[in-house]
């Protein structure tokens, strides 16, 4: 089909834009050919196509026809014969927005103004004939937001087949298997399975063995939308636990719960030790008092005996959204160039990853080399608790998280938490509600910024980041929908939709690191320090033509090619042991130079 | 917290016990002392960013001095100490000139603040400290400099020293009326060594102290430069040839071979008129002009006002450079440089053939002393005291960085040497560079200009051969800019060390397009303050010939032979060599008919046609005599106007069209100069360091899979060649250099591992103000309404 294209543009280009009409109606089988030239996934299908003006930020206007599917907008350049200028999934687009109008001049007097979940706008021009705006504002605003419009979501139509059922790859009995649970201090608790006691927490639950589900029950009342301390992950060494919790319903008054108390210490000494429970608050320590005010709190010295808490200072979800938003403003769509690095500074953006970190290598480092183990909590328990336990596990690679491409880490996350609804506002109109915010995002930086520090550590690369960063917003897998595993049974997710990791785990090779080298046992404490922290260049400002893009990699080309040239020598010596044998009689069989048969590695010893 | 922990680490009274016998011996046998902290509090006003406190809310311990263990406890080690003291190596012609015994010289670790007990020397080449060997185990790397030791400073690296007065950091000059507890040593390779004093005698101290501070600040005669007492000792010695292919172009027969190899030969010619320095003595013996220049007008102005040659582009376009004439007062003398100029611009402005582009670096370029103050604020940056230093400057790292204007004038100057190349390969045009004395930023320039356009500098011997010609036969005053002689009334100018940034950062953007590492360039970088290599010691080839008896003919010793520092075997194993070879790189592969040194000929183009007929009439940048005249009489007349819309607008083009393309590694090489582009020099900056190390990780990690790899497939290589002549296979010895159970940490190969658990560095800060985000931290955060759900 693609010389289908080359074929029909210049063809097509000939047509005077007022031909539109004319186009349509007469319906010959070569427009039907330029149409079906859109990638289309299986349950895709075409809405509507409209002759727009690209107001490139970096090329300046195309011309050209963009495309809209209930999945995908897609625009083709008349200029150049290349393929797609644009393939965005709509689930991407944040805001549609007309601009100019009728009592505007120019050309361009027509805008539409698409504003993206992957830090860029899109801005359109179009014709003031034929209510070609008006219809594709409509268009978009209805399949972009589709839940607002009371249409499914694309990954409930999807259509498409991988060998891989990603759905499998998390199994959370076997994972806590895997940890070696339950044991004798812990155990697997049901007593959520309907979700009846919290609807943002799992099925699955693992709690002190010495706790009965009655207690649960009691302490859930104390904390904060029910969400009681849990097990996180398990040290296979020294059996110190790293939990995970919302906050104490303090109050104002000072509350005290006999049982909240009570569970603490029985979490405190299944780890055969006798020293405090360390409680991470993620929070700064001020908004963690401020949160008295309206029922929340923290574990005060006083009543909690037994426990030390920590406040990591990590700023909340609105501050986080208005850094990113200033960070947007200073990459998109031109990177400040003089100063650069003081606008950088005034984002914040990478001063809170700084300490997303710290606080990840604090609560490893506890769990680590302490005697103690660890509760972590901000105010509900879902974003920076999560962002900090996953991160904590990342660092000690004694779970296999790194190991496996699986990444059971997503799993984890995604699965005990994040409200990713709220969070990403997945098919939803409401652009400026205040739950959004980029918790996950900031979370696949800080793996990012480790995976910087350690590049031989990691099994993925940075475009297995980056897949699953675009597929957060896609709506073209069940793997980030909704906020729980509650709501995600509910509309049957695992049934009705695809999962991200059947299409990854289908094409490995793709997102697998060359340099990843196996070390177990090893702790990968980045340095949190702004010497070493920098900014994710290859997401942030990929959409900038001008920065860097050596893709494929030089350095990890020329270490494949290494490979490929080991690879060869081998089978060669290979070859050749057994002609050796076979001739042994005969050794002057073939002395040829051997430097000419071999192309020799370039080096300088 | 973070504060709590650290301060509990600083506290103990041992290093966590070390697994392997051999260390714990060393451990007992050096007098451990542990000191709470690594530095004093600096004094008001120093300390970059005071932070609110720790982590958590509580604050870091203050540093201070008191000491755990009495001097009995020490006074019963010292025999056992002096046993196991290194004995001082001593060059060549090497003095030593006064010694203090009992000096601590402290160090961090895991374990907060240790001390070891040694002895401190002076000599008249190089501080040093001789202590315990430091735990150099087999699994570390063996990157060693065999001429200057991991406690050794040589005088020419001094950058600052201080003293530690009641806790109070002080900087030292001159003669001292009160001696310090403590001596704090900034060196310029960006190390600090601290030396604690406590337990010398005080007349040592004294000694040592002031002997130090005489030494390494007064005014030297360059006759007593270290580098000929080691010439004169080493003379009798069996010279080591010059075993290195770098050109030195101190013949006319290199200037003959680069214009040669570059094409230049058609339109320029190697002159001999200064030989023997007749005419000048600024200029190196030999050098090229366009042929038509008649070679009388060289002795005109002592060289002034004459286009010298650098480089000839593949189109057959021109780097030339030009010392302007000082500013001259009298009208006739002025008539008459301008009627002189005005006969030299007609032998190389000839349109539609030949247009020629001026570039008045010393008017409308960085100057010297912004070259300076940037350099001597961004440097601070890395000379760190302590670990409270070092996170209080992290929270604002990046405004200070900006702040020091370093990456800025990094920036400024690889886009001039873009728009130069734009003139050269779009524009055909020949560029002149201006500079007072030539040999500053247009050395600069026109090195960056050749790096880029022309591989060949892109190979070691290359870009050494580059060094000799723009700089050393360009006659850039590395004496003086270095300030090896400590002249008072000067400052260091590190204008060579700002080229190496340009190079490094080139070399971090395009890794496979070098034949030597950043590693290199560091090593390079060190090389600057050794003074057993002439390379950087003079301030052109005139003042060394003349130095080292070449000029005086008759005196019957044979003149001195200074090394080079090109000769890298004099520092470094050839194992420890390898880690300045890029295994990334890769030669051109060698077309079957040209050699391989002209693959880039093939492009030129008629040179006698007009070039670029689309350009119908010089618009900009063409040369206006006028304009030429004034910039060359050093008048300060306002910059040349010439549309510098237009000019963004071609740089712009040129830029994003190069950029758009796949980058040919071989071809042109055009960095980029956006803001997140311009990086620091993280191995030379960051590479003493402790808190900044990465155990485990950094690019290292990488580097080191990929030399992993080609050894592998080396050894695989000689096993196939020793098959084929079927002899058995030897057993492998091999390079192996690197393959180490050991992790490297960020740090390697310059420093050895300085924190040997895995014991995480925790940051120490904590918020400063959000500015305007504040009211959002206030929210309520987190709520999230599951109603509908």
């Amino acid at each position: 089909s693609s010389s289908m294209a080359s074929a029909a543009t210049p063809k097509y280009n000939s047509r005077s834009l007022e031909n539109d009409s004319i186009r349509r109606s007469s319906r010959d089988g070569f427009t039907r050919d330029l149409c079906e030239e859109i990638p289309r996934l299986p349950g895709e299908t075409r809405i509507t196509d409209k002759e727009v003006i690209y107001i490139c930020p970096f090329n300046g206007p195309i011309k050209g026809r963009v495309y809209i599917t209930n999945y995908r907008l897609y625009l083709r350049s008349f200029e150049t014969d290349s393929g797609a200028l644009l393939d965005i999934p709509l689930g991407v687009i944040a805001r549609v927005e007309k601009m100019g109008g009728a009592s505007s001049r120019g050309e361009n007097s027509y805008g539409l103004d698409i504003t993206c979940k992957d830090m860029r706008n899109l801005r359109f021009a179009l014709k003031q004939e034929g209510h070609s705006r008006r219809d594709i504002f409509e268009v978009l605003t209805k399949y972009a937001f589709p839940r607002s419009h009371g249409l499914p979501l694309f990954a409930f139509l999807n259509e498409e087949k991988f060998p891989e059922n990603g759905w499998m790859v998390y199994n959370p009995i076997e994972e806590y298997r895997r940890q070696g649970l339950p044991n004798d201090q812990w155990r697997v608790s049901f007593v959520n399975k309907r979700f009846e006691m919290c609807e943002t927490y799992p099925s699955i639950l693992v709690v002190p063995y010495h706790s009965t589900d009655d207690d649960l029950r009691k302490v859930a009342t104390f904390r904060s939308r029910n969400r009681i301390p849990v097990l996180s992950w398990i040290h296979p060494e020294n059996k110190n636990v790293i939990m995970r919790c919302s906050q104490p319903l303090v109050g104002m008054g000072g509350k005290r719960n006999k049982d909240d108390e009570k569970y603490l210490d029985i979490i405190r000494e299944a780890n055969g030790q006798i020293s405090k429970l360390a409680i991470f608050d993620a929070r700064p320590s001020v908004n963690a008092v401020a949160n008295k005010a309206t029922g929340g709190g923290y574990e005060s010295d006083d009543v909690y005996h037994n426990a030390e808490i920590f406040f990591l200072d990590i700023h909340n979800i609105h501050v986080m959204r208005e850094s990113l938003r200033k960070l947007k403003d200073i990459v998109y769509p031109n990177v400040e160039e003089s100063h650069w690095l003081s606008s950088l500074e005034s984002t914040h953006w990478l001063e809170h990853v700084k300490f997303v970190l710290t606080g990840a290598i604090q609560v490893a480092d506890k769990v680590a080399s302490g005697r103690s183990s660890v509760l972590v909590h901000c105010s509900d328990g879902w974003d920076r608790t999560a962002q900090l336990t996953s991160l904590a596990m990342l660092i000690l690679v004694y779970c296999l998280i790194t190991a496996c491409v699986n990444c059971t880490v997503f799993k984890l996350e995604s699965n005990t938490s994040p409200c990713f609804f709220q969070r990403i506002g997945h098919g939803e109109k409401n652009h400026a509600d205040t739950d959004r915010s980029p918790i996950f995002l900031q979370f696949m930086d800080c793996v990012w910024q480790m995976s910087k520090q350690f590049p031989t550590a990691f099994e993925f690369n940075e475009q297995f980041l980056i897949t699953i960063l675009d597929n957060l917003y896609s709506c073209r897998f069940g793997t980030f929908l909704f906020n729980s595993e509650y709501a995600r049974e509910k509309e049957k997710v695992m049934m009705k939709t695809l999962s991200l990791w059947s299409m990854i785990n289908s094409d490995k090779g793709k997102y697998t690191n060359p340099f990843y080298t196996k070390e177990l046992n090893r702790a990968l404490y980045p340095v949190a320090s702004m010497r070493h922290l920098e900014l994710w260049v290859n997401y942030y400002i990929r959409w900038n033509t001008r920065m860097r893009q050596q893709q494929p990699d030089p350095v990890e080309q020329r270490y494949m090619e290494l490979l490929a040239l080991r690879d060869e020598y081998v089978k060669r010596l290979e070859e050749m042991k057994m002609t050796n044998s076979a001739k042994l009689t005969s050794p002057s069989a073939s002395s040829s130079a051997p430097s000419q048969m071999m192309p020799h590695v370039q080096t300088h010893f | 917290m973070g504060g709590a922990a650290a301060s509990a680490a600083a506290w103990c009274w041992w290093p966590p016990l070390p697994e392997e016998p051999e260390l714990w011996r060393l451990v007992v046998l050096a007098v451990v002392l542990l000191l709470p902290s690594r530095g004093p509090a600096p004094e008001d006003g120093e300390m970059l960013g005071k932070g609110v406190g720790g982590g958590g809310g509580s604050k870091a311990p203050k540093p201070s001095f008191v000491s755990y263990v009495r001097p009995e406890e020490i006074h019963t080690n010292e025999k056992e100490v002096a046993e196991k003291e290194v004995t001082l190596h001593l060059l060549p012609g090497e003095q030593l000139l006064c010694e203090a015994s009992t000096v601590l010289k402290c160090i961090q670790d895991d374990s907060g603040q240790h001390g070891i007990c040694g002895k401190l020397v002076c000599t008249d080449f190089k501080i040093a400290f001789l202590g315990e060997e430091s735990t150099l185990d087999d699994n570390e790397p063996q990157f060693k400099n065999k001429l200057i030791g991991e406690n050794d400073i040589t005088l020419h690296c001094v950058d600052q020293i201080y003293g530690v007065f009641d806790e109070k950091k002080k900087p030292l000059f001159g003669q001292l009326k009160k001696y310090p507890e403590k001596l704090i040593i900034h060196c310029k390779d960006l190390r600090v060594f601290h030396f604690c004093l406590r337990y010398t005698k005080e007349e040592e101290v004294k000694r040592i102290v002031s002997g130090i501070i005489h030494h390494t600040q007064a005014p030297k005669l360059l006759k007593r430069l270290f580098l000929f007492s080691y010439a004169t000792a080493k003379q009798n010695s069996t010279a080591t040839g010059p075993t290195h292919q770098t050109v030195m172009f101190d013949t006319i027969k290199d200037w003959h071979w680069e214009l040669e190899r570059t094409k230049g030969n058609i339109k320029y010619k190697a002159v001999s008129a200064n030989e023997g320095y007749k005419v000048c003595e600024k200029l190196p013996a030999y050098f090229v002009v366009p042929v038509s220049l008649p070679e009388e007008d060289i002795s005109c102005f002592q060289g002034r006002g004459i286009p010298i040659w650098c480089w000839s582009c593949h189109n057959g376009c021109a780097l030339l450079k030009m010392s302007a004439f000082p500013k001259e007062q009298d009208e006739s003398n002025l008539q008459i440089q301008k009627a002189f100029l005005d006969g030299i611009y007609k032998t190389i402005h000839n349109p539609p053939y030949e247009t020629l582009k001026t570039e008045d670096l010393s008017n409308s370029f960085i100057s010297l002393q912004e070259i300076q103050t940037s350099y001597s604020k961004f440097k601070q940056l890395f000379l760190i005291d302590n670990s409270s230093e070092f996170w209080d400057t992290d929270v604002k790292w990046f405004s200070l960085l900006e702040s020091s204007n370093w990456l800025d004038i990094i920036r400024r100057c690889l886009k001039k040497a873009i728009e130069v190349i734009e003139c050269l390969e779009v524009q055909n045009t020949n560029v002149l560079l201006i500079e007072e004395n030539a040999s500053d930023l247009c050395c600069i320039i026109s090195s960056l200009v050749q790096v880029m356009m022309d591989p060949y500098c892109r190979t070691r011997f290359g870009f050494q051969s580059l060094i000799q010609k723009e700089w050393i036969m360009g006659g850039h005053c590395f004496l003086d800019r270095c300030n090896h002689l400590r002249q008072n009334d000067k400052e260091e100018v590190p204008v060579f060390l700002l080229f190496l940034d340009c190079v490094w950062q080139l070399v971090q953007q395009y890794p496979p397009a070098f034949e030597f590492t950043e590693t290199y360039l560091t090593v390079l970088s060190d090389s600057l303050y050794i003074p057993i290599f002439s390379t950087f010691f003079f301030n052109s080839p005139y003042q060394k010939d003349a130095n080292v008896g070449k000029e005086s003919q008759d005196s019957q010793n044979k003149p001195l032979s200074l090394l080079t520092v090109w000769d890298w075997s004099v520092q470094f194993e050839s194992k420890a060599q390898i880690l300045l070879n890029n295994p990334l790189y890769v030669e051109k592969p060698k077309p079957d008919r040209n050699p391989r040194r002209a693959p880039h000929f093939k492009h030129q183009r008629q040179l006698s046609l007009p070039l670029n007929p689309n350009k119908s009439s010089p618009k900009r940048g063409f040369f206006e005599t006028d304009h030429l005249i004034k910039n060359l009489l050093g008048k300060r007349i306002s910059k040349l106007i010439n549309s510098s819309d237009e000019l963004h607008d071609n740089f712009r083009e040129f830029y994003d069209s190069w950029h758009s393309k796949i980058v040919d590694y071989h071809g042109l090489l055009l960095p980029h100069i956006e803001g997140p582009e311009i990086k620091v020099w993280a191995q030379r900056c960051l590479r003493w360091i402790p808190e900044a190390q990465i155990l485990g990780g950094s690019p290292v990690a990488i580097m080191n899979k990929v030399l992993e790899m080609m050894e592998e497939v080396q050894s695989l290589q000689k096993k196939i060649d020793e098959k084929h002549n079927s002899l058995m296979a030897p057993p492998l010895d091999g390079l192996s250099l690197l393959r180490k159970p050991a992790r490297l940490s960020s740090l390697f190969p310059f420093a050895l591992l300085q924190r040997h658990s895995s014991k995480p560095v925790l940051p120490t800060n904590s918020w400063k103000t959000l500015g305007d985000e504040e009211d959002l931290a206030k929210q309520e955060d987190e709520f999230v309404d599951l109603g509908d759900v």
